[in-house]
């Protein structure tokens, strides 16, 4: 570059380098590459020089131009730059407000419960069965080996909608109307709402059981000693569970077991009945005992919820006092 | 039942502790629910006899009195009981004692005299209520003997939890026998010798009901003291029991019980006319019971007559006229069987509970009645006896045919199969013979004949929980069967019902669970005057304001919202799933599941950065959440029809104007609206909620996706501005346009709705989005065009909707 070019590449920089955004930088650029710019100015002189001259005088004139081409690009990054980097500024939010939404609402702890029970037993191919609450005198005691008088009735307070009809007393007579209507080998659990006339901090007079049956050729007490212990260990997470059946009545099952639960040393917890299904509710359904035999247990849905979740008082289940039911979102 | 330790351990007396006792019987079905120390805890009191009372120099009711309580010299003592004698025989808390309550006692003087100690009644003891005097001890007992050990003050009462197959087990006797069967330890049972007879006096007895009662056993004892009083440890035991003492010939006949498990009756002598009838009652008889409770007597209830009236309610209860009176002197013994099958539900039906009817409903031993007039008779003549006076007549054992035990057949293979546990042949026979059973077996196969006690034993089960019950069910061990394995089916076209919950709760809505049963008044309140469905009567409800079965599960929610609005909950998004019940039958179709839910507050939970967009919530927020929950069915709703065969269809407690059926694919699946006004006014609510009922298991129902090819076709948008009148449904312009919608028409949406200053009065603007797309060809705009055209003439046809210029 000649040195008569140096001062305005220099000049021209320096008016680069001030220029605060796009539209002045674009104003200094036609100062000097413009049509009238001083670069263009010596370009138009060139045609004036001796021939021998003008080719330098081009060479040199161009790389003036080059020199500054740059040094506007580079500014006009620059400039870019910063202008992203204001509007980045400007649009700039406090990250610490809190989102918005319907948040997540949230299931009943009976139902979270239950579902916890329901994927254990479905993990062991149990299916899950249904029976109606209103319910009959046949299914809810008869069929059960309970029949009328039977001192085995006064231990169930039973709530009566008409002669025949109960509101059922426990989920056991879904037990009878899948035999009735599935043939062996059976392999279920059936948790519902089962009704008693009682009412205080540990009974409700509406709460939830589950009920379940397997029946196959040689299912023994063994084997509900065996699943109903792997069941308890699995819900409740915990390797210190001890469990110990103990020896009871229940008319549909003999023999027949409470199932008592403990945490370590704590004291045993009455949890479910249970029992080998008693030959006479197998030909009840027309199942013949010699052929054909399994076990039956009933537990508590809220009992094991209350004690997987802390809950001390039965009657919080039902009161939906949505400070309770948030507690389990 | 309850009882004392000590009183057991009289009759077996295994090398184990309390704790360990305790356990082998709850371990063995015989549940020990509670143990309680008998007495309180207290110390240094000593029995004393008192040598001879003085009166005390200043105080009337206080008197001075000199005991010995076997030290060398008699101490002074001030006590103020009426029944200080000299002679007396009583507790005395020496100084330096600590009766129950911490209470101790010191040295002091009583009005100017010095008192070494307290003379104490059995309340001060707390070993009874009894606060009448000083707790009279029996005269044989060494002054100085420190009372707990003298009177086995030391014991533990024990409560059993009998399951009520058990009933054998009902008497200190029967528990004696379990526990002797469990650990081996010798049996001590009363022998219940024949007596002396030395009277000829008997009583005819006629069992006109075998059936009902096929043994009877009685006798008379003349001549008895009325006067004699229960000894101190016959007391003692029946209050473990829980049986307050009465006078010595009751007291007798409730101990046999307790002590052997047979009911039994006294009878004076002096009321008894003729004869012992155990009859049915004849219609319109009365009897009048202990309880002071007269029965119009039924005939299928048994009674014990004499010949002229009834005695009493046979099994059950005695009457009032022919007990034991203060004067009895020639007492008439009863001990017989009765069927369980004549007194079950009888104590119910009339209301109350007796000892005697609780036994023999579950079936009391058929071989116990003369063991039991026996044993009575021994103890009479032990308390009661007036030498030489005193006459036992001949034991009167009437019996028919008693209940049969037919022997039943037991195999050791059957035991191991439904046990689950390799078990031999010895061992079932080493447990049989454990428990007393009397069996015969060739190799596997035995016959045992249920003992007369056991009512519980019929079958091949029984005897199996025999065998598990004694070994214990601890110690059967980890299956070793393999049963057969099996997946289960998956439906996929059923939405779970748990997936379903989450559904909802991911769009911020909380599951609750409410009572089956409801208000009458809030089901009236809801359905009007002519409910569709009468709910169905709870006969015996808990609380009256729960006496019928829900037809829905408003009144649920609408309780919830009430509660939760008391507590100041401003935002309420809640929703349960369960039955409702359409009518009184055991069938799961008229007792359907439903899906309810209520709405309440603003459009969304309150947060910042909304203030502009706040609204309460309304109908179409929620038919969105319903829209999401069906997804990807299709949910609408449509307006209950005004007149015709379904316009009794709209709920009652639904706004008539803001209600709708909701329909997946045009099936009705339930409804969907604002709450009533005026039951929005009723309930006090500030704001309507908005609630809805769905057909838990409709809106299940899904569709197994079946793919089509995806067009790489350019997708074309048009939209369509129609003015329609303002009461056309929204609703029926899509329908019309989905009903002729061609192939290459993908989706139509209704995106906008107008009505104000610049349509003409009773006019909407209805603006739907069509995407066109062909999946073989690009669509030119005349194609395009011609189907925009189509669609124009039929809103045109159908709805009188023109397109908006």
């Amino acid at each position: 570059m000649s040195h008569d070019l140096l001062p305005i590449v220099a000049a021209a920089k320096a008016e680069f380098a001030q220029a605060v955004d796009a539209a002045t930088l674009e104003n200094c650029k036609a100062r000097y590459l413009g049509k009238s710019g001083a670069l263009t100015e010596q370009l138009k002189a060139l045609g004036k020089l001796p021939a021998d001259e003008r080719k330098a005088a081009g060479a040199h004139i161009n790389e003036a131009k080059a020199a500054l081409e740059a040094a506007l690009d580079l500014r006009r990054a620059e400039l870019a730059h910063l202008k992203m980097q204001a509007r980045l500024d400007a649009e700039a939010i406090d990250v610490t407000l809190p989102g918005r939404g319907v948040g997540y609402g949230g299931l009943h702890p009976i139902t979270r419960t239950r579902d916890r029970i329901e994927a254990l037993f479905r993990s062991q191919g149990f299916a899950v069965a249904d029976g109606p609450e209103i319910e009959d005198d046949f299914h809810n005691f008869t069929a059960l080996n309970t029949p009328e008088n039977h001192p085995a009735r006064s231990m169930q307070d039973t709530f009566y909608v008409d002669n025949n009809l109960v509101l059922r007393t426990h989920t056991s007579p879904i037990q009878v109307r899948w035999m009735e209507n599935h043939p062996p080998p059976i392999k279920i659990i059936a948790p519902g709402r089962t009704f008693r006339v009682d009412s205080d901090a540990t009974h409700s007079p509406m709460f939830h059981q589950v009920e379940g049956l397997w029946i196959d050729r040689a299912v023994s007490f063994a084997d509900l000693k065996q699943v109903f212990t792997e069941f308890l260990r699995l819900f409740f997470e915990r390797d210190d569970i001890r469990v110990r059946f103990r020896p009871s009545f229940f008319p549909f099952t003999e023999p027949s077991a409470e199932i008592d639960m403990a945490f370590g040393n704590e004291r045993w917890l009455e949890l479910a009945g249970s029992g080998q299904v008693h030959p006479n509710v197998l030909r009840a359904v027309h199942l013949d005992p010699e052929q054909w035999q399994g076990f039956a247990f009933g537990m508590g849905i809220e009992r094991l919820a209350m004690l997987r979740y802390g809950v001390t008082d039965l009657r919080l289940f039902y009161e939906n006092d949505l400070r309770f039911l948030r507690q389990f979102s | 039942m309850r009882f004392s330790e000590h009183w057991l351990r009289t009759l077996v007396d295994p090398p184990l502790d309390s704790a360990a006792l305790c356990n082998s019987l709850t371990m063995a079905g015989l549940e020990v629910e509670e143990t309680s120390p008998a007495t309180p805890p207290f110390s240094g009191i000593v029995v004393a006899r008192i040598l001879d009372v003085a009166p005390h120099p200043n105080a009337d009711k206080l008197r001075v009195c000199r005991i010995d309580v076997g030290q060398t010299s008699p101490l002074q003592i001030v006590c103020g009981a009426p029944n200080a004698a000299a002679g007396l025989v009583v507790p005395c808390a020496l100084e330096g004692a600590m009766l129950p309550g911490d209470f101790k006692i010191k040295r002091t003087a009583m009005r100017g005299v010095e008192s070494c100690g307290m003379l104490c009644s059995a309340r001060e003891l707390g070993i009874s209520d009894d606060h009448g005097g000083l707790m009279s001890l029996p005269s044989d007992l060494e002054p100085g003997a420190d009372i707990r050990t003298a009177l086995h003050l030391d014991d533990t009462f024990i409560t059993l939890k009998l399951t009520p197959n058990r009933a054998d087990c009902l008497s200190l006797a029967g528990v004696a026998r379990e526990v002797a069967a469990l650990t081996g330890a010798p049996l001590h049972l009363p022998a219940c010798t024949p007596a002396d007879v030395t009277s000829k006096v008997a009583i005819g007895i006629r069992l006109e009901a075998p059936e009902g009662c096929p043994r009877f056993a009685a006798r008379i004892i003349e001549n008895v003291n009325p006067q004699a009083a229960t000894p101190l440890w016959m007391q003692q035991r029946l209050l473990s029991a829980g049986i307050r003492p009465i006078s010595a010939l009751v007291d007798v006949t409730n101990y046999a019980m307790m002590e052997l498990g047979q009911p039994m009756h006294a009878y004076d002598c002096r009321r008894i006319d003729g004869d012992i009838v155990v009859r049915f009652a004849k219609p319109g008889e009365k009897l009048l019971l202990l309880n002071e409770q007269t029965l119009n007597l039924t005939p299928d209830l048994l009674l014990v007559c004499d010949e002229k009236k009834p005695l009493g309610l046979a099994g059950i209860m005695g009457g009032e006229h022919a007990g034991i009176a203060a004067d009895t002197t020639h007492v008439l013994l009863e001990a017989a069987h009765f069927s369980p099958s004549v007194v079950q539900g009888k104590m119910r039906r009339f209301g109350f509970v007796s000892d005697a009817g609780h036994r023999f409903e579950r079936g009391v031993d058929f071989e116990l009645p003369p063991r039991a007039i026996e044993r009575a008779t021994e103890l009479i003549l032990m308390i009661c006896n007036i030498p030489g006076k005193t006459k036992v007549g001949p034991l009167i054992d009437e019996c028919k045919t008693l209940p049969a035990r037919p022997p039943v057949r037991v195999r050791a293979a059957r035991v191991s199969r439904i046990l689950g546990w390799p078990i031999e042949a010895d061992e079932v026979a080493t447990v049989f013979q454990k428990l007393g059973f009397v069996f015969k077996h060739e190799g596997d196969n035995f016959t045992v004949t249920p003992p007369s006690y056991r009512f519980d034993l019929t079958l091949e089960e029984d005897f199996i929980e025999e065998v598990a019950r004694f070994h214990g069910y601890d110690h059967i061990p980890q299956p070793a069967a393999t049963h057969s394995q099996h997946m289960l089916a998956l439906p996929e076209t059923q939405l779970p019902v748990a997936a379903l919950k989450q559904r909802l709760a991911h769009q911020g809505w909380q599951e609750i669970l409410t009572f089956s049963f409801v208000a009458s008044e809030m089901e009236a309140l809801l359905n009007g005057d002519a409910p569709k469905v009468a709910p169905v009567r709870v006969h015996n409800p808990i609380a009256a304001q729960l006496d019928v079965m829900r037809t829905s599960l408003l009144p649920g929610l609408l309780e919830t919202l009430k509660n939760n609005l008391n507590r100041k909950e401003p935002y309420l998004r809640l929703f349960e799933v369960g039955r409702i019940f359409l009518s009184a039958t055991a069938d799961v179709a008229a007792q359907p599941y439903r899906l309810g839910g209520l709405a309440y507050g603003e459009a969304a939970p309150e947060q910042w950065g909304t203030a502009s967009t706040k609204r309460p919530v309304d109908f179409f927020d929620v038919k969105g959440a319903l829209e999401t929950l069906a997804a990807p069915r299709r949910l609408t709703t449509a307006p209950f029809a005004n007149t015709g065969a379904d316009s009794n269809d709209l709920p009652p407690a639904l706004h008539p104007r803001r209600a709708a059926r909701v329909l997946i694919d045009g099936v009705v699946i339930g409804w969907l609206g604002e709450l009533h006004p005026r039951l929005v006014q009723h309930l006090g609510f500030p704001q309507a909620p908005v609630v809805f009922e769905l057909d838990r298991d409709l809106l299940r129902e899904r569709i197994l996706p079946q793919t089509a090819p995806i067009s790489r076709q350019p997708m074309a948008r048009r939209d369509l501005a129609v003015i329609a009148d303002a009461h056309v449904p929204a609703q029926s312009l899509i329908d019309t346009l989905e009903k002729i919608r061609p192939p290459h028409v993908e989706d139509i949406q209704l995106f906008d709705i107008y009505q104000g200053s610049n349509l003409p009065a009773g006019k909407k603007s209805v603006a739907i989005l069509m995407l066109i797309r062909d999946t073989e060809r690009t669509l030119t705009d005349r194609d395009i065009d011609a189907t925009l055209q189509e669609f124009c003439t039929a809103l045109e046809k159908g709805h009188g909707a023109r397109l908006r210029s």
